[in-house]
């Protein structure tokens, strides 16, 4: 872009400014949507406001248009790059004024795979829809998820996987859960490209997400779920 | 008598067509290819595939038609297809895995989880396909994203030809100095595939 027409993002008022920095996320220009992050908490806007409304709304797009094949695998990683940088300003702030707790998940990719573009993908999106994320990486087996779900006691366990050979693994993890009576403690979803919902029953999890934005609506409509029950309980 | 057609990936037809000729099965076997870039697209594969056997059907030129891809990440939906159609594909889950062989593959993958193959296709592409395709070369911090996990690279080598082992060499070199192992491993179940599916228009 030549320095004539050049957009000084400080001098484009609110609704003009969330707009570019969607048009920034999804070209990947890191250090406009942090600049964009910052000019807007300036303007006193809650750190909960500018994760939702410029980064949050910005990636669904990226998302949409990755889903539809007009981006492709480098373009969704520099957009989450940027996001990622956003993010990064804004999360110190996020936990200083109390930003909404959805609930929280674990989530890792299976043992024998190390793909990880869409796990990384789904806890970002998901840490920006409110939730606690702890991500285990790659390559897990059954004792990780365990450990895990021990220590962060989440309302879910997301697994992912790629691979046609890695992709029964899921079922190991679901029946090492029901054996020790720990099935229904949690809601599993399952994810990556190569599955569908059947597959997802036959491994004995809650619902498969075909996408991230798919994962965060699927979690909170089963988290709002388990909390009714819990309180009916 | 008609030939039998193999309608496969592009990324393989250049392999196909040299084994039809090495064993002299031009009068017995075609080959119809379909893009290679659908490896990035599995759900393009069936579709593409399913368009292509049914023109092929209709075109009356042909006695059996024979599916020169693996899983190749359709999710079994291709195998669904398949089956109704009465059709056959390669064994296993990719082009890695039939060449070198379904469990030589298997002790490899288990030997190193974190390797990336090359075939003799992929090696000769690797700039344009990896370095290229996800954008390696304009935006370098993405390569951790991608290969950070990686410490191996394991060219398996259909053919010998010193070129595409000086480019595979190379390319372990580009994905951040992984380590680097070639291992010729021929047309391995390719070659039996395609044989069979010559085969099959003989038996009529
Ligand atoms: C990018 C990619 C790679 C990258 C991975 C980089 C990384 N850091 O992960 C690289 C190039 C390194 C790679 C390597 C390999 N790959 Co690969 N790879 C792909 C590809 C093209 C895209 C996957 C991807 O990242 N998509 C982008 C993300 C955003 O989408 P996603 O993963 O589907 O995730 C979304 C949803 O599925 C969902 N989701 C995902 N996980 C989860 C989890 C939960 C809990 C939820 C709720 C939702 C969810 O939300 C995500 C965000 O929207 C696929 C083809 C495909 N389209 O599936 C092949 C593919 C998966 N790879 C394949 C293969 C064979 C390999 C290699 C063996 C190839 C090689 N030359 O060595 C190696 C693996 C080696 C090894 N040791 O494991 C095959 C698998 C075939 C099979 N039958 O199993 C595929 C299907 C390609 C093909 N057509 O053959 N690969």
């Amino acid at each position: 872009m030549s320095d004539e027409d050049e957009i000084i993002l400080a001098e484009l008022n609110d609704d003009e400014l969330v707009q570019q920095m969607h048009d920034d996320l999804y070209e990947g220009l890191k250090e406009e949507v942090v600049e964009g992050v910052e000019i807007l908490l300036d303007r006193g806007w809650t750190p909960y406001d500018v994760l939702t409304k410029a980064l949050v709304a910005g990636m669904t797009i990226v998302g949409i248009d990755f889903r539809d094949g007009i981006l492709y695998v480098p373009e969704v990683l520099m957009a989450a790059n940027s996001m990622k940088a956003g993010m990064a300003v804004l999360k110190p702030l996020l936990a200083e004024t109390g930003a909404p707790k959805v609930g929280s998940m674990v989530i890792g990719t299976v043992k024998g795979d190390i793909h990880d573009i869409g796990k990384n993908l789904v806890s970002m999106m998901m840490e920006g829809a409110g939730f606690e994320v702890y991500d285990i990486g790659i390559n897990n087996p059954v004792e990780n998820y365990l450990e895990a779900l021990e220590e962060h006691k989440p309302e879910i366990l997301g697994m992912s996987a790629l691979l046609t050979t890695t992709m029964p693994y899921m079922k190991v993890v679901v029946d090492t859960l029901v054996e020790k009576g720990m099935r229904d403690d949690y809601i599993i979803l399952v994810g990556g490209a190569p599955l569908n919902e059947e597959f997802a029953e036959n491994v004995g999890a809650d619902a498969y997400c075909r996408d991230a934005a798919v994962a965060v609506e699927t979690a909170k409509e089963w988290v709002a779920k388990m909390h009714n029950r819990r309180a009916s309980a | 008598m008609k030939p039998n057609l193999i309608i496969g990936c592009g990324a393989i037809a250049q392999e196909l067509v040299t084994i039809i000729k090495a064993n002299g099965l031009q009068e017995n076997l075609e080959v119809t290819a379909l893009p290679a870039i659908w490896h990035n697209t599995p759900q393009k594969i069936l579709p593409g595939l399913r368009e292509k056997v049914t023109a092929a059907k209709a075109s009356g030129k042909y006695q059996h038609i024979f599916i020169g891809y693996a899983d190749c990440g359709t999710g079994g939906q291709l195998d669904r297809y398949i089956e109704d159609e009465g059709l056959q594909r390669i064994a296993g889950d990719h082009c890695y895995a039939f060449y070198a062989g379904q469990d030589r593959f298997a002790a490899l993958f288990e030997e190193e989880l974190g390797t990336f193959y090359l075939t003799d296709y992929l090696a000769r592409h690797f700039e344009r396909l990896i370095i290229q395709g996800y954008k390696l070369d304009t935006n370098p911090e993405l390569l951790p994203m991608m290969f950070g996990h990686y410490t191996k690279l394991v060219y398996l080598a259909q053919v010998e030809d010193s070129e595409l082992d000086r480019l595979a060499r190379q390319a372990a070199e580009k994905l951040g100095g992984l380590s680097y192992e070639r291992h010729l491993t021929g047309y391995g179940e390719l070659g039996d595939f395609v044989r069979e599916a010559a085969e099959a228009s003989r038996e009529l």
